[in-house]
């Protein structure tokens, strides 16, 4: 069978940073593999080590820059790589999650997988819908927030555990072919090795643009546009302790013993 | 016309708080647009939940008699036919993780955009929806190019609607294509039940990625320790598996209101903060004086956590 993954560069800001317009300033972006995104790997490469028939392909949509993080993927176990990029994606200051699904489903079509695994949302916009938009234009199956999945011997059902809120998790059972996205904690991502680094360093990614994949500049024309950005005003009104550490925690102990910490 | 559709969440047997929060969304979003506001309940015992929904604002309530929990292929085709119905122009949903789970899928059949996670919505001549992005680091406006959308918001973000109102309550019915449902739920199961219950606690304190390593949890179990106090964490601990899901407190584990809470290493992401924002003192250790946790803390202290907690520590043993 055949998993794909979807993978995603995200940014981050540093502590303290600068907007300029409706963009962070690219001095205070540091740029790393989505954290949900890792999760998904990791279930992708322990499934392609489970069984002899696994392929596991990683798909990214990203600029050059971003070749960085998908080779990490392949350095942590997956065996190819496709990069979607193209002048008209650059233009979009905002890709909108219709878009990404009519990306991706172009490279479903060429790919033709079992299972597409993706993170639950991306640290950098949080829309936390691709998957599910995805497997819609596809007509797949899916779940959204999953936090266990196994597959039936004959791979027609995935039964997933998703993690609702406030400690309760459903048991539900998915037909197949289906798009999975992933929560963090279903398993323990694994460190790319030296050795899966320096093999993922040659590894040819294929980049495809939209005329590679079928698409027209309209497949990525989206209807949301990013109209300002802005530090969010902060409504703190807690009393921050000045000084030394010993000082500090001296008048936090002082605070709590007259709320009653710790008397016994 | 221009109606807006809000659909209810509810798991078993009781409408989810969000819920209510959302009556108010809908009904600002529809004052805006000059619109009715309608509301959608879809399974499980959708007279008793249209009673519950009927609040102020509200002018109908779609009852769906369709299977007792969610499921998403039943919501996606009953939210799709109810558009249709009332010709909506907005559709509106928690962003819960069931939320998650159906919006995105109708708005790509609608082929409407769709704007997750919004914290607030401002209508004039379109749709403008505030929304975080970075780790909540930053806040954004999102304008919406079309005149049909579906927006799913945060909780707690809209005062939940209390007044009763004087809707009426429609029964909807419509033919479910039951090949085009490919989900079955079997069950649920909860989770975190264990040596100890962190929502029982009076004080709390609670450890986040701030720690860096499993091996540095010692210093806080002492803290703990000392003050009596029970030991809780936010996700990317319990992720890591340094400590049991029993302990996890935030949208996705145990909701906790303590008399003191206080939060080493946590930056507050607005999934923990859901789950101790009930804390009657709430205290914030934590490097980065931006970190979201210290707007909700009543008292913070900006320093190394390493070096403030083995002195806080000190001062109770």
């Amino acid at each position: 069978m055949k998993v794909l993954v979807t993978v995603k560069e995200v940014a981050e800001a540093a502590d303290d940073f600068e907007i300029s317009g409706i963009e962070i300033e690219e001095g205070y972006l540091e740029y790393d593999l989505n954290e949900w995104d890792d999760y998904a790997i990791e279930e992708a490469v322990q499934l392609s080590e489970q069984r002899d028939d696994v392929e596991t392909v990683g798909v990214t949509i990203g600029p050059e820059r971003s070749e960085e993080t998908i080779r990490m993927a392949l350095a942590k176990g997956i065996d190819r790589a496709v990069r979607v990029w193209d002048d008209a994606i650059e233009r979009q200051d905002l890709l909108d999650v219709d878009a990404k699904a009519r990306l991706l489903e172009a490279v479903v079509e060429a790919e033709d997988p079992d299972l597409v695994l993706s993170g639950v949302q991306a640290n950098d916009d949080s829309f936390g819908a691709t998957g599910v938009a995805l497997a819609r234009q596809l007509g797949f199956q899916w779940a959204a927030v999953v936090n266990r999945m196994e597959l039936s011997d004959d791979d027609t059902i995935a039964n997933v555990r998703r993690e609702l809120e406030g400690g309760v998790e459903e048991l539900t059972e998915i037909d197949m072919p289906a798009v999975l996205t992933i929560q963090t904690g279903i398993n323990e991502p694994r460190y790319a090795s030296l050795r899966g680094i320096r093999q993922a360093q040659s590894k040819e990614i294929d980049v495809q643009s939209l005329d590679d994949l079928g698409l027209g500049e309209e497949a990525v024309e989206g209807e949301l546009d990013l109209t300002s950005m802005y530090e969010p005003v902060s409504e703190s009104d807690a009393e921050i302790f000045e000084g030394d550490p010993d000082e500090t925690a001296g008048k936090l102990a002082a605070v709590l013993q007259e709320k009653g910490v710790g008397a016994q | 016309m221009s109606a807006v559709l809000a659909v209810a969440d509810h798991r078993r047997g009781a409408l989810r708080d969000v819920s209510f929060e959302l009556l108010a969304a809908g009904r600002e979003l529809a004052d805006a647009l000059g619109g009715e506001f309608h509301v959608a309940v879809i399974g499980g015992d959708v007279e008793s939940f249209a009673e519950e929904l009927n609040r102020e604002g509200v002018d109908v309530v779609h009852t769906v008699d369709e299977g007792e929990e969610f499921n998403h292929d039943v919501y996606v085709q009953a939210v799709e036919a109810l558009c249709e119905e009332v010709d909506a122009t907005a559709i509106l949903s928690p962003n819960s993780v069931n939320g998650l789970d159906y919006a995105p899928a109708v708005a790509n059949g609608l082929s409407i955009p769709l704007v997750t996670d919004a914290i607030a919505l401002a209508y004039e001549d379109g749709l403008e929806v505030t929304r975080e992005m970075y780790g909540s680091k930053v806040e954004t406006t999102v304008e919406v190019d079309d005149d049909r959308f579906f927006v799913t918001i945060r909780s707690g973000e809209w005062p939940a609607v209390e007044g009763r109102g004087d809707a009426s309550i429609e029964p909807f019915e419509f033919e479910l294509d039951e090949s085009a449902v490919g989900s079955r739920v079997q069950g649920f199961e909860e989770v975190g039940e264990g040596d100890v219950d962190i929502s029982d606690a009076d004080v709390l304190v609670s450890v986040g990625r701030g720690i860096e390593e499993e091996e540095n949890l010692e210093i806080v179990e002492a803290l703990a320790d000392a003050l009596d106090a029970t030991l809780s964490a936010s996700r990317p601990v319990v992720d890591n598996g340094w400590l049991p899901k029993n302990r996890q407190v935030g949208q996705s584990g145990k909701v906790v209101s303590p008399e003191v809470y206080i939060a080493v290493g946590i930056s507050g992401a607005v999934q923990h903060v859901a789950g101790m924002k009930g804390a009657k003192t709430i205290v914030a250790i934590n490097t980065d004086p931006n970190a979201p946790i210290f707007d909700i803390a009543d008292y913070g202290i900006v320093d190394d956590l390493f070096e403030v907690v083995p002195e806080l520590t000190e001062q109770f043993e």
